[in-house]
C-alpha cells in the first residue's frame, strides 16, 4: 500500500510535468495548426539554461535555495520565450498559411537543428543536473515516505497551470487568443493583431516548457542534449488524448500519461515506459478522434 | 509528361535487372568502402521511393516507415537463420522466400496502422505513424528470441548488389506504371481533394490503405535486404530519426517526383559520407537546410524539374528561354 501511494505521487508529479509542456503544444496547435517539434527541444534548451546559471544564481544567494531555485527557473523561462518566440519569427512565419505538411517539417527542422546544434555547444554526454529544489522528507508514517520533491513539482505545477488559466481567461491578450483559436479569419477581421497574439503564445508555451524542464531535470537530474525527444513526443500525445486545443483536457491528458507510465514503468516493466504513451493515443484517437475532451468538426466543403 | 512508352519501360526494367546481376558478378572486385556506400544508395532509394507513395501521391503523412523497415529486417533474418541459409542457389531462394515474407508481415502491420489513417490526418496522423514506429521498436525490444536489445547476430550475408538493385529496378517500374494508370491516378486524387475525389466515387480510405500497405511491403524488403548486407541488426537502427531520415529524402526530391525522390535518395546518401570530415556539423547543416528548402522552395528541390533546365542552361550556357507560356 505505501508503494502504491509513492507511485499516484510519482505518477501525479511526472503527469504535471508532462502537462505543462503539453499546454505549450496544444496552445499553438489550438491558433496555428500545426505540431511544434521544436518546442521538446526549447524544454531541453530550459534545462540547459538553469544548469549553466545555477552555480552563479547560488553564489550570488549564498546557496539558498528558496531564491536560487524559483530564479534559475525564471531566468530559464525568460530566455526560452525569447527563443520561441525567435523560432516563431524565423521559421514558422513565413510559412503562414502553407499546407501543413510544409510547416510541419519546417518544425522537424528546427527540431533536428536544436537538438545536433545543443550537441555541438553543450556536448553530447549527459551533465548532472544541481539541486535546486531543497531536499527533505515530508512525510515519513507508516512506510510512507515522501520527499520533498515531487510535491515542490506538483505545487509548481498547479500553480503555473492556475496563472495560465487566469492569463487565457481574464486577460485581454489571452481572449484574443482564444478567438484566434475559434477562427483566425474572424478575429482578424474583428482587428486583433494576430502577430502578437502568436508570439505571445509562443511566450506561454515556451515559459511553461521552461519550467517544466527545470521540474524534470530536478527529478531526473541528469541533462543532455536530446533528453527532450520523449517527455516532448509523450507530452504531445497527453494534449492529443485530452483533446488538443484544449486547455483543461491537455492537463488531464498529462496526468493520464504520467500516472500509467509511473505504473507501468514500478508494477509491469520498465523498457514498455516509451511505448506506453503511444498505446494510450492510439486506443483513444481510435474511440474518440478528437480527443476526451475535443469537440469532433466535420469538414465543411 | 510521357518520356518512355510502356514497351520501353519493360525494356527497361529487364536491362536494369540483367545489368545488376552482370555488376552483381564483378563486386567482389570493388573497394569495400564505396560497395557499401552504393549498397546502402539502394536500400535508401527502395525505402523513399516507397515512402513516396503514401507521403507524395496519396498526400498522407507517415512517420512510422522505420518500423515497417524493422518488421521485415526481423522477419526475414529469423526464417534465414532458421533454415540455415549460406550464399549459393539454395540459400538465394531461402532469401527471395524470407524477403517476400518479410514483406508481407511488415504490409500486415501497414494494414494496422492504415485502419486508424480511415479516421486520422494531417499531424494526427503522423503522430500515430510515428507512434507505431515506437511501439513496434519497443516491443522487439522486449522479445528475447530477437535478441532484445542485444540486437540480432549471425544473420548471413545474403544481400548483393544484384537483389538490391533488381528490388529498385522492379520498385520503379512499378511506380512508373501505377502513376500512369486510372487506378494510380486515384490516389493523386485522394491527395488533391479528398472530399472531392470520394464525391467522384474514389473510395479515399481504400486508396490511403492501399497506399500505407503497398509502402509498408517495400518497406519490409528494404529492412530484409539491410539485415542481410550488415548481418547484424538492433532496434535502435530502426528508431523514428530514420523514419525521419527516410521523409527528409522524400521532402528533398519533391513530394510525389518518382524521379526526384531517387536523385534525393542518391544525394542524402552519399552527401553525409562526403561530409564525414565535418561530421559534428552534418546534423545541423541538414536541419537547416530542411528549414531553409520549407521555406524557399517546398516543392523540392528536384520536384518540378525545374532544378535540371537551370543545370542545363549552365552547362550549354545558352541563355533563359522566355518564361512565358501561352
Amino acid at each position: 500500500m505505501s508503494e502504491f501511494i509513492q507511485q499516484v505521487i510519482n505518477g501525479v508529479s511526472l503527469g504535471s510535468i508532462y502537462a505543462l509542456i503539453a499546454l505549450g503544444y496544444t496552445m499553438v496547435y489550438g491558433i496555428l495548426r500545426f505540431i511544434n517539434f521544436a518546442h521538446s527541444d526549447i524544454f531541453m534548451i530550459g534545462a540547459y539554461v538553469a544548469f549553466f546559471a545555477a552555480p552563479t544564481i547560488l553564489d550570488l544567494t549564498g546557496g539558498n535555495l528558496f531564491i536560487a531555485g524559483p530564479l534559475s527557473m525564471l531566468l530559464a523561462m525568460a530566455l526560452c520565450s525569447a527563443l520561441g518566440v525567435t523560432i516563431e519569427k524565423l521559421a514558422y512565419k513565413p510559412l503562414r498559411g502553407r499546407p501543413t505538411i510544409v510547416v510541419l517539417i519546417t518544425a522537424i527542422g528546427v527540431s533536428f537543428f536544436l537538438e545536433y546544434g545543443g550537441q555541438l555547444v553543450f556536448g553530447p554526454d549527459p551533465k548532472p543536473f544541481p539541486d535546486l529544489i531543497p531536499k527533505a522528507n515530508v512525510i515519513d508514517a507508516g512506510g510512507v515516505v515522501v520527499s520533498s520533491t515531487p510535491l515542490v513539482v506538483i505545487g509548481t505545477a498547479i500553480g503555473l497551470m492556475l496563472l495560465l488559466r487566469w492569463v487565457v481567461m481574464n486577460t485581454k491578450t489571452g481572449t484574443a487568443m482564444r478567438a484566434l483559436s475559434f477562427n483566425l479569419q474572424a478575429a482578424r477581421l474583428m482587428g486583433i493583431n494576430i502577430n502578437k497574439v502568436v508570439s505571445f503564445t509562443f511566450i506561454l508555451g515556451s515559459s511553461l516548457a521552461a519550467a517544466a524542464a527545470v521540474l524534470y531535470a530536478s527529478v531526473y537530474p541528469s541533462i543532455n542534449p536530446l533528453m527532450g525527444v520523449f517527455p516532448g513526443l509523450k507530452a504531445f500525445i497527453a494534449a492529443v488524448v485530452g483533446g488538443i486545443g484544449n486547455l483543461v483536457g491537455a492537463a488531464l491528458g498529462g496526468l493520464i500519461i504520467g500516472v500509467t507510465e509511473t505504473f507501468v514503468t514500478g508494477y509491469i516493466s520498465a523498457t514498455y515506459r516509451d511505448a506506453i504513451a503511444f498505446g494510450i493515443l492510439i486506443i483513444i484517437l481510435l474511440f474518440r478522434p478528437a480527443g476526451l475532451l475535443g469537440k469532433f468538426e466535420s469538414e465543411r466543403v | 509528361m510521357q518520356v518512355f512508352s510502356r514497351h520501353s519501360r519493360v525494356v527497361f526494367l529487364f536491362s536494369a535487372v540483367a545489368l545488376a546481376f552482370i555488376i552483381s558478378l564483378f563486386e567482389s572486385n570493388f573497394n569495400a568502402y564505396y560497395y557499401q556506400i552504393i549498397i546502402y544508395i539502394g536500400i535508401n532509394v527502395i525505402l523513399a521511393s516507397s515512402l513516396n507513395l503514401v507521403n507524395g501521391f496519396t498526400g498522407q503523412f507517415s512517420l512510422g516507415h522505420a518500423g515497417f523497415m524493422a518488421v521485415g529486417a526481423y522477419t526475414a533474418s529469423v526464417i534465414t537463420s532458421q533454415l540455415g541459409a549460406t550464399p549459393g542457389l539454395m540459400g538465394s531462394f531461402i532469401f527471395l522466400l524470407a524477403l517476400l515474407s518479410g514483406g508481407l508481415v511488415a504490409s500486415f502491420f501497414g494494414l494496422l496502422v492504415g485502419i486508424p489513417s480511415l479516421r486520422l490526418k494531417g499531424d494526427y496522423l503522423a503522430i500515430v505513424t510515428l507512434g507505431f514506429g515506437e511501439i513496434i521498436r519497443v516491443i522487439i525490444q522486449n522479445l528475447d528470441f530477437l535478441g532484445g536489445a542485444r540486437g540480432f547476430t549471425g544473420i548471413a550475408k545474403l544481400s548483393n548488389f544484384f537483389w538490391v538493385f533488381a528490388v529498385v529496378a522492379i520498385l520503379l517500374y512499378l511506380l512508373s506504371n501505377l502513376i500512369r494508370s486510372t487506378y494510380g491516378k486515384g490516389f493523386l486524387a485522394v491527395r488533391d481533394d479528398e472530399v472531392a475525389a470520394e464525391a467522384m466515387g474514389i473510395n479515399a480510405t481504400r486508396y490511403k490503405v492501399t497506399a500505407f500497405v503497398a509502402a509498408a511491403f517495400f518497406a519490409g524488403i528494404a529492412g530484409g535486404l539491410y539485415a542481410h548486407f550488415v548481418t547484424y541488426i538492433n532496434p535502435s537502427q530502426f528508431s523514428f530519426v530514420k523514419s525521419i531520415e527516410i521523409v527528409v529524402m522524400v521532402i528533398i526530391g519533391g513530394m510525389g517526383h518518382t524521379v526526384g525522390v531517387f536523385i534525393s535518395a542518391v544525394l542524402l546518401t552519399v552527401l553525409p559520407e562526403a561530409l564525414r570530415p565535418i561530421a559534428e556539423y552534418r546534423m545541423v547543416i541538414y536541419s537547416l537546410a530542411l528549414v531553409v528548402i520549407m521555406i524557399a522552395r517546398p516543392q523540392g528541390l528536384f520536384g518540378d524539374g525545374e532544378f535540371f533546365r537551370k543545370l542545363w542552361r549552365t552547362i550549354t550556357g545558352k541563355a533563359k528561354v522566355s518564361e512565358s507560356k501561352t
